[in-house]
């Protein structure tokens, strides 16, 4: 790691973006903005939630990325390896064994602690901007609370198909106050955003926005009385270890229409099968 | 006098023509005419005498430039030349009943609301109302196939015998008529002049402008008669 | 008169630049009183109806608002968020082009909605319910409560307006040449609609018109708008028939008999 800072931030902006941090903690859902700076690596890829996870590691921390769940995927490795090099902090596939963990588009299967941090990779922190387009008109509508059109978009679905028919970024609201994205994590994670002992701190480094959800904080998946949120799931086990619980990613086996559904947490599955369970395939 | 309806004082109007130079025509000067409850006054004279004018400031749609309206009212005497529009419409619409000489038609609106319309505003239920105006619209010779039917299509006639119907059915205590006779053929004069007579023997005050000396000798109880003012420059 | 008013502006004076486009007007709305705004184009009612309404500030005057439980609030300076809320509940807003208020890519059936969703409605079933009924007051064929506006024609899309503004039971609601742009025919059952809609629900309307025919069949009464001042006002039936200033003479003479 020689040549640079620890966790390759220098101190100034690391304070900057612990400023953004706690502001983020006490305003509950609300977005801050803040000085995102250029990251060796593309926007898309992560750099919000880096530059979190920077500016929040100490050296005693443990670290896990995920990527969909995986610890092995090239996003999840990629970030790792690159804290690994740039702050030698301890790293580790274990989601009990982590203390600060970073995330694409899931939230691990197994309960999360009041003495870990959940950092989550944001593509777009703004959770009304498919409706209306002005960013001053949504920092209005955030301000005064308006969030009608929001629920014109649940309205429309139930009218057209049925049913609400947003399966990741289910809108949410926060502390009963502020209407915010959960980022791309299946609705099926939804509930567990709810009252999580785990603080969450939402990153966005090309829209330049970081926003928390601290622990124990009420999150509601919008919905209206007679359509209820439903976490959605596919029907089915796990093929490797049998799961019924988790959710689960498809997986194409062959050129013949041959697919599977295993566990998108690598982790969990993995200690479900050290504990002896065995899914069709195993 | 407890039965006086209406009573004008001094009442003057004229007309200043902006368009023409600022030409003033004087049309009515010092008028003074009071009708009484259960009585019919006709108001007669050449044309130019004023007689429209006469009847449009005593429901309130032309602006007395002086003198008073007083209108029976709620128990009072209310001076309509100084009420403000709004206790105008609801003079209207208690104790004013008004008929033009021609039907302002009202797109898609069908004749027996055109009618009814009136009573209800007047406090009638609704159904009441509506069977009120379809039998004033039989007695004047419309028949139930049109009833339905907005009047935009309807003859010259037929348009005017709406509207009488409309100014007959709720039952105000002041009717204005203006020619109320005019268009129409025997049978539908003559069941005006009914009308008239039934709308006295409940006690309205009529003020109306007849051209038609045997329908003026059958309703009126007496004339009053206008003349031109000369045109004062 | 002792009873209150719903609405009352006094000494409204705005300028853009040079031009005076409000040089001192008072006016006064009752409940479920229509009074229509008629003058030019440039004579400033547009600019009336925007600043009664609170979506422009004057340079001086007040404009007061009698809420539903008696009190008074000065419109221009009220927060923000309570004069937004007004405009989603108590108040309503008729554009001349419908496009300005409706969601184009959102079904007939949301854009009544959304208005019901603003006001906290989270009940699908009832919000729904609630905008078929208003669709069938507006007569649009409830079938297409799932359509989208923009394959809907002019007319329609105008009562679609309508309906959306109404779906509150707001008490006052500002109209901008509702019938402007549209066919005649079409007019007249637009007309006819907002005329039987205004009596049913007991609406207040400050209705900006340059056409004395739309006054006519509509209000109870009539501004008239000149350079910035109400140079006359009265009973519809008193402007339109013994017009007084020379302008509302003029006014009325251009017309075709209406």
């Amino acid at each position: 790691m020689n040549g640079y800072n620890f966790a390759y931030l220098d101190e100034q902006t690391k304070r900057m973006i612990r400023r953004a941090i706690l502001k983020a903690v006490a305003i509950p859902g609300h977005q801050v903005p803040f000085a995102s700076r250029e990251m060796p690596l593309p926007y898309g890829w992560g750099t919000g939630g880096i530059q979190v996870t920077a500016s929040i590691l100490g050296r005693e921390d443990v670290l896990k990325v995920i990527d969909q769940g995986a610890d092995d995927t090239t996003n999840a490795v990629s970030i790792r390896r690159f804290f690994a090099a740039t702050a030698g902090v301890q790293t580790t596939t274990r989601t009990a064994d982590a203390s600060v963990i970073q995330t694409r588009h899931r939230i691990p299967e197994a309960p999360l602690t009041e003495q870990q941090i959940l950092v989550y990779q944001v593509p777009q922190p703004e959770p009304l901007y498919r409706l209306e387009p002005s960013r001053a008109e949504t920092t209005r509508m955030h301000a005064l609370a308006e969030y009608g059109a929001m629920h014109v978009k649940l309205y429309e679905d139930i009218a057209r198909l049925g049913q609400v028919a947003i399966s990741y970024d289910y809108p949410v609201m926060v502390n009963g106050r502020y209407l915010t994205s959960p980022s791309p994590i299946p609705a099926f994670d939804n509930p567990k955003l709810h009252r999580m002992p785990a603080l969450q701190l939402f990153g966005a480094g090309r829209e330049k926005r970081i926003y928390a959800i601290p622990p124990y904080t009420d999150v509601r998946s919008l919905d209206f009385e007679d359509h209820p949120f439903r976490p959605h799931r596919a029907d089915a086990a796990c093929a490797l270890c049998g799961s019924r619980q988790s959710y689960l990613d498809e997986v194409v086996t062959d050129n013949r229409g041959g697919r599977m559904f295993v566990c998108s947490d690598t982790d969990h599955c993995a200690s479900r099968r050290a504990a002896g369970c065995e899914g069709v395939a195993a | 006098m407890p039965d006086m309806m209406l009573r004008t004082e001094g009442l003057t109007k004229g007309f200043t023509l902006h368009l023409q130079g600022g030409l003033r025509l004087a049309v009515l000067a010092g008028i003074d005419l009071a009708v009484r409850a259960g009585e019919c006054v006709a108001l007669t004279g050449p044309s130019g005498a004023g007689k429209t004018t006469l009847l449009r400031s005593l429901y309130g749609t032309c602006r007395a430039d002086g003198g008073r309206i007083l209108i029976r009212h709620r128990g009072t005497l209310l001076d309509l030349a100084a009420a403000d529009p709004r206790a105008i419409v609801a003079v209207r619409t208690e104790t004013l009943g008004y008929v033009s000489q021609f039907l302002r038609v009202v797109p898609r609106v069908a004749a027996r609301e055109i009618v009814a319309e009136a009573a209800i505003a007047r406090g009638q239920a609704p159904a009441a109302a509506r069977a009120a105006a379809e039998a004033l619209l039989l007695r004047l010779a419309i028949p139930a196939r049109l009833h339905d039917l907005p009047p935009a299509t309807f003859s010259g006639g037929e348009q005017q015998r709406v509207n009488l119907a409309r100014g007959f059915v709720a039952g105000h205590p002041i009717l204005l008529l203006d020619e109320p006779t005019a268009a129409l053929d025997a049978a539908n004069r003559a069941t005006v002049l009914t009308l008239i007579s039934e709308a006295k023997a409940r006690g309205a005050a009529i003020v109306t402008i007849l051209h038609d000396a045997a329908a003026l000798a059958a309703a009126a109880d007496r004339a009053f008669p206008m003349t031109a003012l000369q045109d004062a420059a | 008169m002792s009873d209150p008013t719903l609405l009352s502006a006094r000494g409204l004076r705005l300028s853009f630049g040079a031009i005076p486009a409000l040089a001192g007007v008072d006016l006064d709305l009752w409940p479920g009183e229509v009074l229509a705004v008629v003058g030019e184009s440039g004579s400033g009612k547009t600019t009336l109806l925007n600043v009664l309404s609170g979506r422009v500030r004057p340079d001086a005057g007040v404009v007061w608002y009698r809420d539903p439980d008696g009190a008074l609030h000065d419109v221009h300076a009220m927060e923000a968020p309570l004069l937004r809320r007004l405009h989603r509940s108590d108040w309503g807003f008729v554009h001349q082009d419908p496009r300005q208020s409706l969601r184009m890519g959102v079904s007939a059936g949301g854009n009544v909605g959304e208005r019901l969703m603003a006001a906290g409605a989270r009940h699908y079933g009832r919000i729904r319910a609630s905008a078929l009924d208003w669709l069938a007051e507006v007569e649009i064929d409830p079938a297409r409560i799932d359509d989208l506006p923009r394959i809907f024609s002019g007319g329609m899309l105008q009562r679609l307006q309508v309906a959306r503004t109404l779906a509150t039971h707001p008490r006052l609601v500002f109209m901008d040449e509702p019938t402007g742009g549209l066919d005649v025919s079409v007019q007249a059952r637009l007309l006819d609609l907002i005329r039987r809609l205004v009596a049913r629900h007991g609406l207040a309307v400050v209705l900006v018109t340059h056409d004395l025919a739309v006054a006519r069949l509509l209000a109870q009464r009539i501004v008239v708008m000149r350079r910035g001042l109400a140079v006359e006002t009265g009973l519809t039936d008193q402007v339109l028939e013994d017009p007084q200033h020379p302008y509302t003479q003029l006014l009325v003479s251009s017309v075709l008999q209406a």
